[in-house]
């Protein structure tokens, strides 16, 4: 079963830009495209771990600011040459209110 | 075994080829050996030089500072790895074992051969006159010459350079452009008499005049002297001319030395036959050390004639032989057009064609005898010098166009004056590059057969326009002629994968456009991607800010998360926090807050930095606004420790403290500091101002940098010191501290304007050429003053604290998480 956690405002979120949750298991990056799509990954570069949540977003993904990976909001996976993914956290807009789904949360804990 | 089996066994295992000496000879005769038999020989070279192989006839732009040394190298050291050739490096062969046949160096490297080639070039002669062994008295041949002159001419003091020939009138030129007060004293009558008629050697003598450079003709040096350095050089009828510098530049000798011991027959320089094979049969010679039919070279083209003809025969192809050939000489000095070649000597047989437009400077001569051309010597306008060369050497008979001759080709038949047209003209075996002599045929057929499309293609296809490069033009026109659209001159890199445009082109556009968002811009310039890219938009960004300071609104989401938060990211995701300490001047109150704020946030490592000031480390993202507010009321501002901006002005203690200080550096220091602080700048600017020339403040390898002197405050700029390491260049002495600020001020606006995004003041520089930058900063007060009042405007806007800024609530929800979920469930 789904559990949809409210996190909080779209308008929270700058454009092309990313606010952190914290979670007991470490923090989610939550992004917001140019274009108000908003998409969750772990805030963990698979590379070096740099804060993905810090990194210049562009399109949909994110430039990682420590070594410049960059990964897809998408996917989670590393675009270009590089190789590697980040979980994705299902992302639920309701008018301006933001949810992600707990479950996944809970499994990784787990 | 059958006879012919032996051999072929034995052909089939690898020679050993020892070259002695990495000019630029050796290195071509290598690059035919290498296409004709790739599989011959195992190569070992010894470079008595500590460097790979160069283009020695550019040492003229580098000691003017057109060119930097990286961009003459021929083969890098990747070339000699690739082609599997060991290179020993600063190994001078002092001893050839003939019956042995091995070559010894003189780190005591001891090399077996089968074939030997000596390319020792040549050593400068030097006049025995008394004085000679002073230091301060250089010759002009290799780069550590060339960085021994720089390192001169950072005096700004006075050099005589003795020789009016092609080397010392490019070594007084390239002396006077790094801001030398350069006499030539040349014995002769007039200027490069070998090359020059005398009307020719005048007006090349005015122009170098003009220049700011004294010529003493008919001089006759009798002494350089000095206590301990050269002070003074004395002429014979009694002159006497002050200088710290003395350059010899008198002629060059065959450098057979080491041949002579050897046994091997020397004459003037080392005697081969017409294959370069000297009196022992396995030992080879060739370049300026080599002597063919009496005759000794010192130009490039017969000596990589040489190289083409000694590769043939080591090859196994023992036809190839070398012809004596004239080559045309030209000058190496921007700005002065000069093209000599043949016999202009006056004769009873001959006739001339004289051509003066003293307006223009112009003066051309062509020498004839039997309506051909045998000499020419052209002064001012040398375009249709390839067009005069290729006649002497098919020995036209000029009679039908006698008259029109001296216009040159595009008078020719009536065809207009499209410089186009001339080189269409050519016929396909004309010489556009004399150094390569590689004929108009052989570049567009290479264009045509692999399809190139870019000069450097050209380049490394066919050698043409690869030595010296004044055929560049005549090149490109080619390639227009042979591909037409398709060849784009000004091929560039694009600024990323976003778009075609390059930074420059960008940043021209968005003046030109009037592009004031970043949105304006990718629409207007038809970027490819809908919201660019990390490496596009903070480049944008910057060129925005710094193109309407007043009027575009910093988006802090094209910002490097350091930029936008003002604290730089460490590797854990923790940051680092630097204040501002003013010229790296501290006292108790401000250092009793850092200690407070230390121990307030537990910040676990406090380290002095290199720039003068105290960076706090594994500050976390959170604490950064209270760590802030802590240190703004200890009146600490942000040191910008994160910004491609102004980070530090680094300073020594100066005239207050020191006994050696000559002008109050740290009082300059923080004035610039506070003066400078906030600007963006296209990538980190550091600076520093050292109170005497022992340069405490080690301003001379920092993006700017300031040296008082007795006299004033000696400018430097373009230093490097982290992945490249790079002495400052000097920007020029001025007399007043408020001078000194006008001018490093211009200077980095300059540099602003024209920087590309990431790129540090000392690659910009190369880019642009520091003798453009002295000209525009030092020398054009209305550009200067132009430039200083456009970043005093900027600064209107720029000097903001942006720590006190986010104390006061600014951007906040970049400092907290937007939400804390499922602690309760985890606790359960």
């Amino acid at each position: 079963m789904m559990n949809w956690i409210s996190i909080g405002s779209i308008s929270d979120i700058p454009r092309r830009g990313a606010r952190c949750v914290a979670t007991p298991q470490g923090k989610i990056a939550v992004f917001r495209t140019a274009d108000d799509q908003v998409f969750a990954i772990d805030d963990h570069c698979p590379h070096k771990g740099g804060p993905l949540s810090q990194g210049i977003v562009h399109g949909a993904a994110v430039t990682c600011p420590l070594h410049n990976w960059v990964i897809s909001l998408e996917t989670g996976k590393a675009l270009g040459a590089d190789e590697g993914a980040v979980r994705t956290i299902p992302v639920r807009i309701e008018g301006e209110r933001l949810f992600i789904a707990l479950e996944a949360l809970a499994s990784r804990a787990a | 075994m059958t006879p012919s089996d032996i051999e072929m066994a034995q052909s089939m295992k690898k020679q050993k080829i020892v070259i002695i000496g990495n000019g630029m000879a050796p290195g071509r005769m290598l690059e035919h050996l290498l296409e004709q038999a790739p599989d011959r020989y195992v190569v070992t070279i010894f470079n008595a030089e500590p460097r790979v192989n160069y283009d020695r006839i550019m040492l003229s732009p580098v000691l003017s500072g057109e060119k930097a040394f990286e961009e003459i190298i021929i083969h890098g050291d990747g070339w000699y790895i690739a082609n599997g050739i060991t290179l020993y490096k600063g190994h001078k062969i002092v001893a050839i074992d003939r019956s042995a046949k091995t070559v010894t160096s003189d780190h005591g490297v001891t090399e077996p051969y089968d074939k030997l080639v000596i390319a020792t070039g040549s050593v400068p002669f030097i006049i025995p006159v008394p004085g000679h062994d002073l230091p301060g008295v250089l010759t002009y041949r290799d780069l550590d010459d060339v960085q021994a002159m720089l390192l001169a001419a950072q005096s700004r003091a006075k050099a005589v350079v003795i020789g009016g020939g092609l080397l010392g009138l490019e070594a007084a030129a390239g002396l006077n452009a790094q801001g030398m007060d350069v006499t030539v004293l040349h014995v002769m009558p007039t200027l490069m008499e070998r090359q020059l008629d005398p009307a020719a050697g005048y007006l090349l003598q005015r122009a170098v005049e003009q220049r700011g450079i004294k010529v003493i003709t008919k001089a006759n040096t009798q002494a350089i002297t000095g206590k301990g350095k050269v002070e003074q050089v004395e002429l014979a009828d009694g002159t006497v001319i002050p200088a710290t510098l003395v350059v010899m530049a008198v002629g060059i000798r065959p450098n057979a030395a080491l041949a002579k011991e050897a046994g091997i027959a020397v004459n003037r320089g080392i005697v081969v036959d017409a294959g370069m094979r000297s009196n022992d049969p396995d030992i080879y010679a060739l370049g300026e050390c080599a002597e063919v039919n009496g005759q000794v070279y010192g130009l490039v083209a017969p000596l990589y004639e040489m190289a083409r003809v000694a590769a043939s025969h080591l090859a196994g192809n023992e036809t190839a032989a070398f012809v004596h050939m004239d080559t045309p000489t030209k000058l190496k000095v921007t700005g002065i057009e000069l093209f000599s070649l043949g016999d202009f000597a006056e004769g009873e047989d001959r006739q001339e064609i004289v051509l003066r437009d003293a307006a223009a400077g112009v003066y051309k001569r062509l020498v004839l005898r039997d309506d051909r051309i045998i000499g020419t010597v052209l002064y001012g306008e040398t375009a249709d010098g390839a067009w005069f060369n290729d006649l002497k050497k098919k020995q036209t008979d000029i009679s039908q166009m006698r008259d029109t001759l001296i216009f040159g080709q595009s008078y020719q038949g009536g065809a207009s004056l499209d410089p186009m047209a001339a080189v269409a003209a050519l016929p396909d075996d004309a010489e556009i590059c004399g150094c390569n002599g590689v004929c108009k045929g052989k570049i567009t057929g290479a264009i045509t057969a692999k399809g190139l499309t870019s000069l450097d293609d050209v380049r490394a296809h066919t050698k043409a326009s690869a030595s010296c490069g004044s055929c560049t033009g005549l090149v490109e026109k080619l390639m227009v002629l042979t591909i037409g659209d398709k060849y784009n001159p000004a091929a560039v890199q694009p600024m990323c994968g976003c778009t075609t445009l390059g930074h420059d082109e960008v940043r021209r556009l968005i003046k030109a456009k009037s592009l004031k968002t970043i949105p304006a811009v990718m629409q207007e310039l038809e970027w490819t991607t809908s919201c660019g890219c990390a490496k596009c938009r903070p480049a944008l960004n910057y060129y925005l800010v710094c193109d309407w300071p007043d009027e575009y609104a910093d988006d802090y989401q094209s910002r490097y998360i350091n930029e936008r938060v003002h604290a730089n990211i460490q590797k854990d995701g923790t940051y680092s926090v630097v204040p501002r300490m003013w010229g790296g001047v501290t006292n108790a109150a401000e250092l009793r807050a850092i200690a407070d704020v230390v121990d307030k946030f537990e910040i676990p490592m406090v380290k002095v930095t290199g720039g003068q000031r105290i960076d706090m480390l594994g500050i976390r993202k959170e604490d950064l606004p209270a760590v802030w507010a802590d240190l703004g009321q200890a009146g600490f501002v942000s040191g910008q420790a994160y910004a491609k901006g102004l980070r530090t002005v680094k300073t020594c203690v100066g005239s207050d403290w020191c006994r050696f200080g000559t002008q109050d550096s740290t009082g300059l220091g923080i004035r610039i500091e506070k003066f400078m602080w906030g600007s963006w700048t296209p990538a980190k600017v550091k600076m520093a101002v050292s109170g005497c020339p022992r340069n405490c403040a080690e301003a001379t390898c920092k993006d700017v940098g300031v040296i008082c002197v007795d006299s004033g405050y000696e400018i430097h700029f373009a230093g490097a010191a982290g992945l490249d390491i790079k002495g400052t260049e000097v920007l020029g002495l001025v007399k007043t501290e408020d001078e000194a600020l006008e001018h490093i001020v211009a200077l980095t606006q300059m540099y602003r304007e024209q920087g590309r995004y990431l790129e540090r003041i000392y690659k910009w520089a190369k880019r642009v050429g520091i003798a453009e930058i002295k000209r525009q900063i030092m020398d054009d007060g209305e550009k200067r003053e132009a430039y200083f009042d456009r970043f005093v405007f900027s600064q209107k806007f720029a000097q903001v604290d942006p720590w006190s800024e986010r104390v006061s609530g600014k951007d906040k929800h970049e400092f907290r998480p937007m939400a804390s979920v499922g602690f309760a469930q985890a606790a359960e």
